[in-house]
């Protein structure tokens, strides 16, 4: 129901920064100190072994520290992390393979083309689903078992298709990105656009609406709640999409190619930075849509 | 459309032996049962009964909500479905069905937006419409931040934007509290009193019935029928204080009398 939705988003606005952001805060700190824990128990054998090795009278305070600036960390130290990404962004131009933001952008850019289709298709699909009997029995089924295949197993049979008919680049990354997209945008759409009561289709019916009018003066405006919150969940599968589909390829460029040759080489930290972005990135996409929804919507009934 | 004077027919609405059928498992419901009803371009005609009477029914079948199973209906001279195409009447719901996205001022747009009018003339009617239902002042408000009266007032304001020459009620102040429903009585007696359009009103008040209506149409239920008209000989010009005049109490109880003969025919029959 967008009574529901509407009543979720007021809790959300009324609330202070303060309280929206100290249980955040809390729970970042607490992600911390268990990740520095965990450093000294993932990498203490190997600190052990490798460094303090050359080292006879070690003490504690020499292994906690050890664990915390390795090499080849089994767990890289949050500050390990951070010092990698930030070195990585300032210390290389933009255009260089080292530098991560030229990766995120990348994978960026499929994500987008390919939400922006998917997005597209997926209201497409839903506006068609709830004029036509026919296509509801018919299409549903298979959009519910397009899902149920993982992607990963997907994904390098469009990339050799695509490649095969001279598609390279973004587009194939952006099928499969546009491939997770849709779902959950025509499954809600089609709840929303079917949302309007009986009292709305017969208010519209009694002006003599045409089914155009109806669906762009009742059923779309009706469906606008239910769309948004898909679309948040669109994004980041989309990411997850894009990610997966540089894996197979030895793309050259993007933060899952990025992952991949970080775990080539062994360079976990270069892995966690990879991760670390693709997280921000994530967050970012959802924060952009959840803006246009507070946007969008807010004339709505709050 | 063979109606010698397609511009002025001598019925705004004429129902011969209409009758409508549910199908259901055991026996068949009979919502309406060979129903005539002529209304005359101008009247205020109530339709009251119990629940189940069908007069919710009759007013959908008029409106072209659902169709006869057998019978006539003629809206202007046309069949109610040419009628509703060629938007010959205006229908207030019970509930404003008001759209939430839209404020008060687009709300009573939509159907001359549905009808291809430009958006200034749009704007032009629907602001002189809230005029007259009292709205001045709360076009730019949304839904939400109305009243309930103030709401059915908006969607009275919505269906008399395109001047249909017939209006149809359906129970449009039920939910409301009585002090609010007598205010909007009177003012839709006052929009009748100017504008004489055709009203076709269902109500479950006998109050209601007796104080709006020029004709009272008294309906019983399984099946659906009409069982009496009662003619009001109540004068043109209406004020609430009329309920308290011996005339008014003497149309009242006849309403009421034959609503309970309706009952007791259909116990009868059961």
């Amino acid at each position: 129901m967008p009574g529901t939705a509407r009543t979720l988003m007021k809790a959300d606005h009324s609330s202070s920064l303060a309280q929206r952001v100290l249980p955040i805060a809390a729970v970042l700190g607490v992600t911390v100190i268990v990740w520095y824990l965990g450093c000294i128990a993932l990498n203490a054998q190997g600190a052990i072994e490798r460094v303090l090795s050359n080292q006879p009278n070690w003490t504690t305070t020499d292994l906690v520290a050890a664990t915390w600036a390795m090499e080849r960390p089994v767990l890289p130290a949050p500050h390990q992390v951070a010092f990698d990404l930030w070195s990585s962004i300032v210390d290389w131009p933009l255009d260089s393979p080292r530098n991560l933001l030229l990766h995120a952008a990348v994978t960026t850019q499929s994500t987008l083309v390919g939400f922006i289709f998917g997005t597209l298709f997926g209201v497409l699909l839903a506006a068609a689903i709830v004029h036509s009997r026919t296509l509801d029995r018919a299409l549903l089924p298979w959009i519910v078992a397009s899902q149920t295949v993982p992607v990963l197993a997907i994904a390098p049979i469009v990339l050799v298709i695509l490649g095969t008919l001279g598609f390279s680049g973004v587009a194939p990354k952006a099928a499969i990105a546009m491939y997770l997209c849709f779902f959950p945008v025509t499954v809600a759409m089609v709840q929303g656009l079917r949302s309007p009561q009986r009292i709305e289709t017969e208010l519209m019916h009694t002006y003599a609406a045409t089914r155009l009018q109806s669906f762009w003066m009742l059923r779309l405006p009706a469906a606008l709640p239910y769309l948004f919150p898909s679309l948040r969940v669109a994004i980041a599968a989309g990411l997850v999409g894009a990610m997966v589909a540089e894996l197979p390829t030895g793309a050259q460029a993007g933060l899952g190619a990025r992952l991949l040759t970080g775990s080539y080489y062994g360079n976990t930290v270069a892995i966690w930075s990879a991760l670390v972005l693709s997280a921000l990135l994530g967050l970012t996409l959802t924060a952009a849509v959840a803006g246009v929804e507070r946007v969008v919507l807010r004339r709505q009934q709050r | 459309m063979n109606d010698p004077e397609p511009t002025a027919p001598d019925h705004a609405v004429l129902v011969r032996r209409a009758s409508v059928v549910y199908p259901a498992a055991d026996a068949p419901v009979r919502a309406l049962h060979e129903v005539d009803l002529a209304i005359a371009p101008g009247e205020f005609v109530a339709l009251i009964g119990p629940s189940g009477c069908g007069k919710t029914t009759l007013l959908r079948v008029i409106a072209d909500l659902e169709s006869i199973t057998s019978g006539e209906v003629l809206v202007n001279g046309l069949s109610p479905h040419d009628a509703r195409l060629a938007r010959a009447y205006g229908y207030v719901f019970q509930s404003p069905a008001l759209f939430p996205w839209r404020t008060v001022l687009a709300n009573v747009m939509l159907p001359l937006q549905i009808q291809g009018r430009k958006p200034e003339q749009c704007k032009a009617v629907a602001m002189e419409q809230l005029g007259r239902v009292g709205l001045a002042g709360f076009e730019l408000k949304y839904p939400w931040q109305l009243s309930g009266g103030m709401q059915q007032r908006v969607s009275i304001a919505r269906a008399l934007g395109f001047e249909p020459r017939l209006l149809m009620m359906d129970e449009p102040f039920g939910a409301l509290d009585e002090i609010t429903r007598d205010r909007l009585n009177e003012q839709l007696q006052g929009l009748w009193q100017r504008e004489k359009r055709t009203v076709v009103f269902v109500t479950h008040s006998i109050a209601e019935a007796v104080y709006l209506s020029t004709r009272i149409v008294v309906m019983s239920p399984r099946p659906g029928r009409v069982t009496k008209q009662i003619v009001s000989t109540l004068p043109e010009v209406r004020h609430l204080g009329l309920r308290d005049t011996s005339e008014f109490i003497a149309i009242a109880h006849e309403v009421r009398e034959a609503l309970h003969a309706g009952h007791g025919a259909d116990a009868d029959e059961g």
